[in-house]
Parts: C-alpha cells; structure tokens; sequence
C-alpha cells in the first residue's frame, strides 16, 4: 500500500538534509535518515516502487520471449536452434554481460532509463531458462492424448483452445519465479554499486549501507533486508500456490 | 597450546593487504600491496621518513649533490658495494625490463647513468638538473634481501609471512619475530578481524568505518585529492555545444562556487577532510600557496557568459538545457555519495547531472583511450610533496594530463604557461626559484579551474592496543612505515 500511496511519504527521496545525517528514527523521518540525510522511509518506499515495478516488467519480457521461443521449439519449428541458444544464455555469466552492456551504454541518461534499461537487460537474458520449461511442457503437451483426439476429431483451434490454456499455469509459475530473481539480482548490482544510479534509491542500493556491518545499534537499518524478505517470500508463496493449482 | 600460540603471535605483526602483490621483482613493482612487501624486505640508499618527510640515511652512509643538481654521489655502507648499486640501476634501466620505477629516471634528454667511483662510492649523473634528486632514491631496491625483513612462506591469494632479516646490516635486529600479513580483499572483513584481534592495524580506514574503531587514528591532512573535471578534449565523441560549456572558464566557475566542498568534508568525510583550494593541500606547507578560489555568485557567473535560467532548468545561447553526466568509479561509496551532493548542489542552479558509476576498466578505457565522457569524479594519491611528483598530471603532453591528455603541442596559452613553469620549476634546486615558479601554476590552475579541486582526506587509520611505538602518517606506508621498531606488547 505503501509503494501505491508513495503521496503520502514524508519527504522527497533525494531531498538532502545535510545537517542530519545518519540521524536515527523520529517523527520527523520514522526510519531515520540515510549518511546523506534523505529520509529512509521515502527511499524505501520509492526504492520498492522501482525494483517491484522494474523486475516484474522484465519478468513479463522473459516470459513473453520464453512462451514464444519455447512454444515453436516444442513444435518442433527451429528446435536446435532455439535449444542451442537457450544453452549459450545459460551458460553466460551474465552478470559480467551485464557490466560489459552497460559501459557501452550511453553515459547522458537519467537515472530511472538507466535502471529501465539494465532490468530490460535482464529480462532479454533471462529467457532461456522459462523457455526450456515451456518448450518441455509444450513438447509434453503436444503428444498428450488429448491434443491427439482433438488433431483426430479434425479441431482447427488446437493452439488456442487447448494448448495455450494448458501452457499459462506453467508460464504463471515462471513469472512467480522470475519476479523475485530479478529482484535479487538488481540487490547484487546495487551491492556491488553497479545498479539503480544517483538519486533514485531501490533495494540494491539501500542494502549498501549495510556494508559495513552498522546494523549494530541501528535495527532500522533492517527495514529494506526485511521488505525484501517479505517480498521474495510473497512470490514464493505464490508460486507454490500456482504449482499446486497445476 | 593455547598458551604456545599467544607465545608464538606475541612476536608476531599481523595485518592486511587489500590485493595479492602483482610481482615480487622490487624493480618492477608499482601496486600498493607489492610496494609494501617490498618496503619491508628490500635495502634501499636513502628513505624518506614518513614522519619528519626528510631523506635518511640507508644503505648510502651520506650523499652529496652537486651544485648544478645534475649529480648525485652516494657514500655507501660497508656491507654493500658499488658494484651492486651498479648493476641494479643497469637492470632497473634496462628497456626490456619496463620497469615503471625507472620512468623517473628517464628524462627527454636523456638516462641517468650510475658509475661506480671506488668500491664504497657511487654517483648518478642527469642529463639535466633535477630537483629534489636525493628523494627520487627512496623507491629502487638495491640488490636483494637488504631489508629488516625477508620472504619466510607465501601462499598466493592467503598470506604472506615475513620474518626478521638475520644479516640486516642495522642493529638491533626489527623487535618483532615474523610480520604476516593476510590478502583480504572485503574491508568488512578486516574490520571485523581487526575487533576480533586477528590483525593489529588497518591501514587506511574509510570514514564511515573510522566512528565504529576506538583504536582508530585520524593522522591529519593527506597530500592525496578528491577532484571533477570537465572533458575538453576536441577530439572527444561528446557533443560540441557541450564542448564549449566546458571550455569556458566562467562556466567551470560557477560550478566550482555552487558545490558546497564544507558539506562533502562534513557529511561525506565526517570532518575527517579540508576542503580544498587547489592541487596542493594546506598541510604541504613547503608548497601550499594561500588563496581562495574566486567568490562570485555563480548563477551571476553563469549569466555573464550567456546561460540563463528558464523555468529552473539552467539553458545556454543556443536554448540547450545543461545537462552532463559525471561518470566516477562504482564501489567507491565516498565518492558515490561525494557526486550525489555535488548533483543535489548543481541542480540549484538548473543544472542537471546524471550520476554514472563505471567498474575501474571501463573508466579508464574512457578517460585515457575514447575520451567518451563528460565529467568525472575521482581522486588522486600523492606519496611526494614535491611538485615535480604532479608532471604527469600537469604537462599538457602527459598522457595523465585530465582535462585534455596527450597534446602534442598545447592548446591554450595558460597550459603552455603551465608546461613552461613545471618544466623550469623541475630543472633547477634552488628552493625559491621552485616555489615561484610553483605558486604561479597554482594562481593559473585557480583562474582557469581545468580541474575542480573537492577536498584533501585525512589519513585515517586504526591501530591495536597490543602494538607499542606504531606511529601513524600521512605518507604511505601509514602505519607500518617504521615496522622494525614496532613491538607487541600492550600500551
């Protein structure tokens, strides 16, 4: 609710107050402010916004790339084409595919097209996973008895009627899987400060002040391992309850 | 056994290196963590104290220079000779060897050249006076093993344990049996280990860390410094109406007023910093030129030169909004929260900058080879007082040479003033000559702000309560400079 009503935040996340840094939790900022004096809590909550929104809309890529490449492999059209590129993705450390993207991007962009174009990145990397599953489901599919009565009983909308729905739950799960990775690996690039850029706050890059082992005395320091906790354990939940319903 | 270990570590140093020491060679060593191995285990004619930042007497008993600074003879010890001191210098100038230390001894006039005059005598000759000459010996291992420690056991990528050189030609021998020092690369690691009492000292604490530490030390003002600077290189890939945002002075100006260098010392640094005014920091007193950087207001500054404001976004002659990335090495967080303020600082002059964190390769592929960037933070350690220890930064021709590197012949009037005066200030000794010629670069380098110097650092480092006589510098090696008279004990 929070991440909806972002109006209602105290303060602006970049908004500097240079004579309370590192200041602890008040009424004036609930969960302190950060060693540049920015409210914690406006940053939390913007920050959630932006990696919530990000990631799932570069799951939604992957899936959608990984429905399309996995559904024509399970037909059998380009199969070993589309099999050996999965491969050649899986076996990318992209995270240094990442890096190496990146500094060939161009430098003059504003921090929330940069962010939009790293989780784009990751989305256009991480279909090879999904489509595997979906091309094995597909393939399944295809020989089921079923999809043979229905070829037999001369059904033209083979695809549409009985294939596809019986696709989605598994294309679901993937999402519910997918979300949360992604997530997690803008919290790796923002721990290594190659994420979300200046101003603009997200998990990763309030995560680094953790760095350092502060925690000490300053449980608030907690709230985004927390959030972040409660969010991946969300989407496992969800996951779990799509696989059953399958 | 508990009892045999403590007796075993109580003559026993222990700290980190951040890195694996890239070579073992002295000669070949340019990285921070072979630097100081090699301080530790190599001899050397003359070191600088890093205390008292004068030249002492080492394996050379005393030395004299000649009176047009071209010629340098060194008295040596009698548990060396000149033979030695010889062929080190032949190997060390060797071009096959691409020694990076023997760049100093490399001039466009010519080589040094080493010669031995007796057994116990030797004198290097160059091409041209050279200023502070005796200093530029304080970094070339002479042969091998003279040092107070030698190379007892390594295992790469772990430890590397030293232990006391028992024919050190100085007596008595260091206090200390052994010095290990662990490779660890995660500075939270060390800092925890350091609360532990696995490691004894941490030698260049950040300033975050430095609040958690009782046993930290600030040493004062570094000669190290924290600057931006503007691409003006006209071959660089970025736009021209950007190009000439940069190359006027008025414009660097007004960027220089607007940041708040107080709130970076304050905020960023924990006070342990001093804003700075120029390359050289007020501590260096021998080189320090008083003044201030002009205090005129800089959106007045940024009118005069034809900018105006539109709605709050800051706009040129032509109506191009200004807008510029500052690109800064990523995992710095000094220097990321440094460009986050300097952003917050410049939009309220409608300035618009987007803040670009690059892993070190791709910063320096970009700033020395593709000139494809428009600002950049970073900083720049300094181990010399000496002005001539800048040349690589200052000369226009130098490939270091920030805002425009590489010229082949300079491009403005005020760097070929600058080339003129660090070329004269470097070829001569005497002091006020130097300094004139000095102060007068540092005037240029305020009028013209090529680069915008942020702030000097303190030198902050942590030292245990079990060491006795660790007295920290502003010069590195902070901490263990003095190693041999270091002792375990409990203060």
């Amino acid at each position: 609710m929070l991440v909806v009503f972002t109006a209602l935040i105290p303060a602006r996340y970049e908004r500097q107050f240079r004579d309370s840094p590192n200041a602890s939790p008040s009424k004036q900022f609930p969960l302190g402010t950060d060693d540049l004096g920015r409210d914690r809590l406006s940053r939390l909550v913007y920050g959630t916004r932006v990696s919530l929104l990000l990631a799932t809309a570069s799951a939604i890529l992957s899936c959608i790339a990984a429905a399309a490449l996995g559904g024509l492999a399970g037909y059998g059209i380009a199969d070993k084409l589309i099999l050996a590129s999965a491969d050649l993705f899986l076996s990318l450390p992209w995270m240094f595919l990442l890096l190496m993207v990146r500094a060939f991007l161009p430098l003059n962009v504003s921090p929330l097209l940069s962010v939009t174009i790293t989780f784009l990145l990751l989305g256009a990397l991480g279909w090879a996973g999904p489509a595997r599953v979906i091309r094995a489901a597909v393939r399944k599919l295809s020989n089921s008895d079923f999809m043979l009565q229905a070829r037999a009983t001369g059904s033209s909308r083979l695809l549409r009627r009985h294939l596809i729905p019986n696709v989605m739950p598994i294309l679901w799960a993937q999402l519910w899987i997918t979300i949360p990775a992604y997530v997690l690996a803008e919290t790796t690039l923002g721990m290594l400060g190659l994420g979300v850029m200046e101003p603009l706050p997200s998990w990763g890059n309030l995560l680094r002040e953790l760095e350092g082992g502060g925690i000490a005395g300053h449980p608030w320091l907690l709230a985004p391992v927390l959030l972040l906790a409660a969010v991946v354990g969300s989407f496992q939940v969800i996951f779990e309850r799509e696989e059953y319903s399958v | 056994m508990k009892l045999m270990l403590l007796i075993f570590l109580a003559g026993q140093l222990r700290f980190a290196l951040h890195d694996e020491p890239k070579t073992t060679d002295p000669l070949l060593m340019a990285d921070e963590s072979a630097e100081a191995i090699g301080y530790l285990t190599e001899g050397v004619l003359i070191r600088i104290n890093r205390l008292t930042q004068k030249p002492e007497p080492e394996l050379a008993t005393s030395w004299k220079i000649s009176k047009d600074s071209t010629k340098i003879t060194f008295q040596l010890r009698p548990n060396i000779t000149s033979d030695v001191v010889v062929k080190t210098f032949e190997r060390l100038l060797d071009p096959a060897l691409h020694s990076p230390i023997a760049d100093t001894f490399k001039t466009e006039k010519g080589t040094v050249k080493v010669t031995a005059q007796g057994p116990s005598t030797v004198t290097a000759e160059f091409p041209a006076p050279t200023a502070s000459i005796e200093i530029m010996f304080d970094q070339v291992a002479i042969g091998s093993g003279l040092g107070p420690f030698v190379v007892a056991e390594r295992k790469p990528g772990v430890f590397i344990l030293l232990k006391k050189n028992p024919a050190y030609w100085k007596k008595p021998l260091p206090q200390v049996d052994t010095i290990r020092i662990d490779i660890e690369q995660n500075r939270d690691l060390e800092l925890l280990r350091f609360k532990r009492g696995e490691i004894q000292l941490i030698d260049k604490l950040t300033p975050d860390l430095f609040e958690r530490i009782p046993e930290a030390v600030d040493a004062g003002p570094t000669l190290d410094s924290e600057f931006l600077w503007f691409n003006q290189a006209k071959r660089a890939p970025i736009q021209e109406h950007t190009k000439d945002w940069f190359r006027s002075a008025a414009f660097r100006h007004a960027v220089s007023q607007a940041i708040q260098r107080a709130d970076l010392c304050r905020v960023v640094y924990r006070g342990h910093a001093t804003p700075a005014v120029g390359p050289i920091a007020p501590s260096n007193k021998l080189w320090f030129k008083e003044g201030s950087a002009s205090k005129l207001d800089p959106l007045k500054l940024l009118i005069s030169d034809g900018f105006h404001l539109e709605n709050g976004v800051l706009r040129d002659r032509a109506g191009n909004a200004v807008e510029f990335s500052l690109i800064t090495n990523a995992g710095s967080k000094t220097r990321e929260r440094m460009a986050a303020m300097i952003q917050e600082d410049l939009s309220k002059l409608g300035i618009k900058i987007n803040i670009v964190t690059l892993d070190f390769p791709s910063l320096i592929e970009r700033m020395t080879r593709t000139l494809n960037y428009e600002a950049c933070l970073l900083g720049l350690v300094n181990v010399d007082p000496d002005p001539s220890e800048m040349m690589n930064i200052l000369l226009s021709s130098a490939s270091n040479h920030p805002w425009n590197p590489s010229q082949k012949t300079p491009e403005t009037p005020w760097e070929a003033e600058i080339d003129r005066l660090m070329l004269a200030q470097a070829a001569t000794a005497d002091y006020h000559v130097r300094k004139k010629n000095f102060d007068r670069v540092q005037e240029i380098l305020r009028e013209q702000e090529p680069i915008i110097y942020l702030l000097h650092p303190n030198s902050l480092s942590a030292v245990s309560k079990q060491l006795i006589g660790v007295k920290p510098t502003t010069f590195f090696p902070h901490t263990f400079w003095d190693a041999e008279h270091i002792t375990v004990g409990s203060r």
